[in-house]
């Protein structure tokens, strides 16, 4: 005879299947940035994952607990890096970054779900910082022999300065490229990348953020399935949205026209794919639509208003930081409460 | 007739909550008038609570009438088959008793007395495990092997002769109490203080926990009786109106019910959505009126009471004939039975009875629930009796048990708890601090006394946190210090 407390049912769905879903969403925009940069991009998303999970179990070790692999949060941490990374960036950098993104992001807090910050984010920012230039170095995307040889600088020995591409971009020169991503092109040359651009994949940014139509689509899928909490992505996109069209409409030509912001740089990737990060998000529902809202804005006022060109990264560790005190500030509303 | 009789003005009276009430209650089922396109949209409107959560039916036996289960050879009645004060034996060991008989009376106000459910005679009156598993006084009775299912026991009561403190009694003296799990005595729900009005009775049948069908094929085979209970239970309670409230995946108990409305409209039929747990009383209040119960409140404060429709068709049929309460409607379900269905089953019938005869010998490491999935409780021991508060029996195998229990996850802050609880509190937070043992906390910041144990929580939380089953344990450890 068994004996347990009721309910006596499970909806069946378990941690494990939510994170797996997550990768197999991410799959189809590493496909694409495998198409475009080829090789190094390929590398790129290896690299950092293996060093994810090898960080993941080196902690399971140290620390005496089970193996956490099989909840795919750290393939997850690997992947979503990987693509916040520029294309040309050196393998062993990568590695650093995914070292640091779970053993700072992570396990020093205690693993899965008690992590305040977004790992992929603390190891993107960490890396942001140990290596401003090749986090800014970009690639052009299909270069001619991307699939039979990788950019330079991937193959950087460890620890040594990235190799120097220019000469490898004189010669895969592709129409336009000109080394900057087209949020930095606004912000210095205040030039309007076309929307086409933007949405095949042509502008130069970071490994999976080039394409805002597929990240829309993988992250549609995630929302299908009840993967992912619909409401952040909204309230992420819809405040950025909301404030850009202000700046344009009552600011004027100084500030940059809506598609850009909506289509350049991390948000689409951040909103959907990062801010919905379950650990670091809130759990009440007014609390989700005020995060939501806080890293938008932020976003925006990093990028019009701040120093760097891009913002996303910085407004989410922003509201991972705030995610526990909106969640205990604005709880849920309790059924047949007296109304005041 | 000596009804009391309430004024329209006076059934509004003191309930600043609620609006006066309306005229036509919305969404009348075989009522409404259908003009085209208002019908159309009204049958999308089923009445509806927020959140919830929507388990799998598994309601396998729909088709199949009730049918009866043989008297086992022996009967453990507790003599706590209900809330309030046990009852007092009228018997002694030894003494024969004929199938009806009543055997113990209620003790007071709040009590229930007991009808002996077969011939037989009285073995002892000894402690034995009661329905959760404590041992407490029960009367046991040997089974004579010819008893009949005839009950030769009551006199036909005529109920427009009696007055309402009459009417109360009569309903005290048959035993009724709420068949849904709780067991309320059901006069001492129907007999509204004073100081108190009631001006609608809601009739539920929901029945939205898994597995169940009994309260289904009570209205689908007894739409009569379930009127007439409905008409007693007015009565008693001076409600003016009854608005009877079915799940809408329910459209046969729907279909046989609709003939027997009174066509004065003051018994009504309404649709709500299949949802768990649209059977709560406070969510089915919702759902029907779009009113919110305050929290720590009765909904007798909205001036409403809610029957089961088990009880009411219960009511219906043994009232009139003046008979005693000695059997219900049990579903037996799940992978470790043989015979699944819809029973009588007389009170006191052990599960061992009830397995030896229905039950699958080779289930391995099974769990015998009493009641529901979601909120039933498993019983230690296979000398658990049914009693009037049984619903459904289950029996589960290690197969169904697995996925719960093999491994589990710190809180990922998924928020699918929050956005399953049907009371709108946060189970993710009161997880993490009753983790910390801070029960004070929960209750005093978290409304940890809102929760009224419905499951929600543990079903969707994908780290399989025993979530409702910690809220348990913090409410039991804040309870018994409360006197000190």
């Amino acid at each position: 005879m068994q004996l347990r407390a009721s309910p006596h049912l499970h909806s069946g769905r378990d941690v494990p299947t939510i994170m797996r879903h997550v990768v197999y969403a991410l799959l189809p925009v590493c496909a694409f940035s495998i198409w475009q940069y080829g090789l190094s991009s390929l590398a790129l998303i290896v690299t950092v994952t293996l060093s994810c999970l090898f960080a993941e179990r080196l902690s399971n070790k140290l620390s005496g607990t089970v193996n956490t692999l099989s909840d795919w949060s750290a393939t997850i941490t690997g992947v979503l890096l990987a693509l916040t990374l520029p294309p040309a960036f050196p393998l062993w950098m990568g590695a650093v970054a995914g070292l640091t993104a779970v053993w700072l992001g992570k396990s020093l807090f205690g693993g899965l779900g008690h992590n305040p910050f977004n790992p992929a984010l603390v190891g993107r920012a960490f890396v942001q910082a140990a290596f401003p230039t090749a986090i800014t170095t970009w690639a052009p995307a299909f270069a001619p022999q991307r699939f039979t040889e990788f950019i330079p600088s991937s193959l950087t020995l460890p620890l040594m300065q990235p190799n120097d591409i220019s000469a490898w971009v004189a010669a895969n020169m592709v129409d336009g490229f000109t080394g900057a991503t087209p949020l930095a092109r606004w912000k210095f040359e205040q030039f309007v990348y076309p929307v086409e651009d933007m949405i095949t994949g042509a502008a130069s940014a970071s490994t999976g953020e080039t394409s805002a139509l597929l990240l829309v689509v993988c992250g549609l899928y995630l929302i299908a399935r009840k993967f992912m909490d619909w409401r952040i992505p909204v309230a992420v996109v819809g405040s950025a949205l909301l404030l850009a069209l202000a700046f344009r409409l009552f600011g004027g030509d100084e500030y940059p026209p809506v598609h850009l912001v909506l289509l350049s740089g991390g948000l689409m990737l951040g909103a959907l794919f990062m801010a919905t990060d379950m650990a670091t998000s809130p759990v009440s529902p007014r609390a989700v639509w005020a995060y939501g809202a806080i890293i938008g804005t932020v976003t925006i006022l990093i990028r019009y208003f701040g120093g760097l060109t891009e913002g996303v990264m910085y407004a989410i560790l922003f509201g991972n930081a705030l995610a526990p005190l909106l969640d205990k500030y604005l709880q849920p509303k309790v059924f047949g409460a007296h109304k005041k | 007739m000596d009804r009391p009789v309430y004024s329209e003005a006076g059934s509004a009276k003191g309930l600043s909550l609620l609006p006066a009430p309306p005229a036509h209650p919305p969404l009348v089922e075989g009522q409404h008038p259908s003009h085209g396109l208002a019908s159309l949209f009204s049958s999308w409107r089923r009445g509806t609570f927020q959140r919830g959560v929507h388990p799998a039916p598994h309601k396998g036996t729909l088709d199949q009438p009730i049918k009866r289960m043989p008297f086992p050879r022996k009967l453990v009645l507790p003599l706590a088959q209900h809330i309030g004060k046990p009852s007092v034996p009228l018997v002694a060991v030894g003494e024969e008793v004929a199938r009806g008989q009543l055997i113990a009376r209620a003790d007071g106000a709040l009590s229930a007395p007991i009808h002996a459910p077969a011939d037989g005679v009285i073995e002892a009156i000894t402690p034995r495990p009661n329905t959760r598993g404590a041992w407490t006084d029960a009367i046991v009775l040997r089974v004579y092997e010819a008893s009949t299912q005839e009950v030769r026991c009551g006199e036909p009561l005529d109920l427009d002769a009696l007055d309402h403190t009459q009417l109360i009694a009569a309903i005290q003296q048959i035993g009724m109490v709420g068949l849904g799990g709780a067991a309320f005595p059901s006069h001492a729900k129907l007999n509204v203080p004073a100081d108190k009005q009631v001006h609608t009775l809601i009739v539920n049948g929901c029945e939205c926990e898994p597995y169940l069908t009994c309260d289904y094929k009570l209205m689908r085979e007894w739409p009569a009786e379930l009127l007439a209970g409905i008409r007693i239970a007015l009565r008693a309670s001076g409600a003016t109106r009854a608005i009877i409230g079915v799940e809408d995946n329910k459209l046969d108990a729907m279909a046989a019910i609709r003939p027997h409305l009174s066509a004065d409209g003051s018994i009504t039929l309404q649709a709500v959505a299949t949802k768990y747990p649209q059977g709560a009383e406070k969510m089915l209040i919702k759902s029907l009126l779009g009113l919110d119960v305050p929290n720590g409140g009765l909904p007798s404060q909205l001036g409403l009471v809610v029957h089961n429709v088990g009880t009411l068709a219960l009511l219906g049929r043994l009232l009139p004939r003046g008979q005693g309460l000695i059997e219900r409607v049990v579903t037996l379900a799940g992978p470790g039975i043989k015979k699944p269905g819809d029973y009588w089953i007389p009170f006191g019938t052990t599960l061992r009875s009830i397995l030896d005869w229905a039950g699958d010998p080779d289930c391995k490491e099974r769990e015998v629930i009493l009641g529901g999935p979601m909120m039933g409780q498993a019983a230690s021991t296979l000398d658990i009796p049914v009693s009037k508060g049984t619903s459904g029996i289950l029996v589960f195998d290690k197969r169904m048990l697995e996925p719960i229990t093999k491994q589990s996850w710190a809180c990922i802050h998924c928020s699918e708890c929050v956005n399953a609880c049907p009371m709108g509190l946060n189970p993710s937070q009161l997880g993490m601090l009753s983790a910390k043992l801070e029960f004070d906390e929960m209750a005093e910041h978290y409304h940890l006394g809102d929760c009224f144990e419905c499951g929600c929580c543990s079903y969707v939380c994908p780290s399989h946190i025993p979530l409702v089953q910690q809220f348990r344990a913090a409410k039991a450890f804040l309870r018994e210090r409360k006197p000190t």
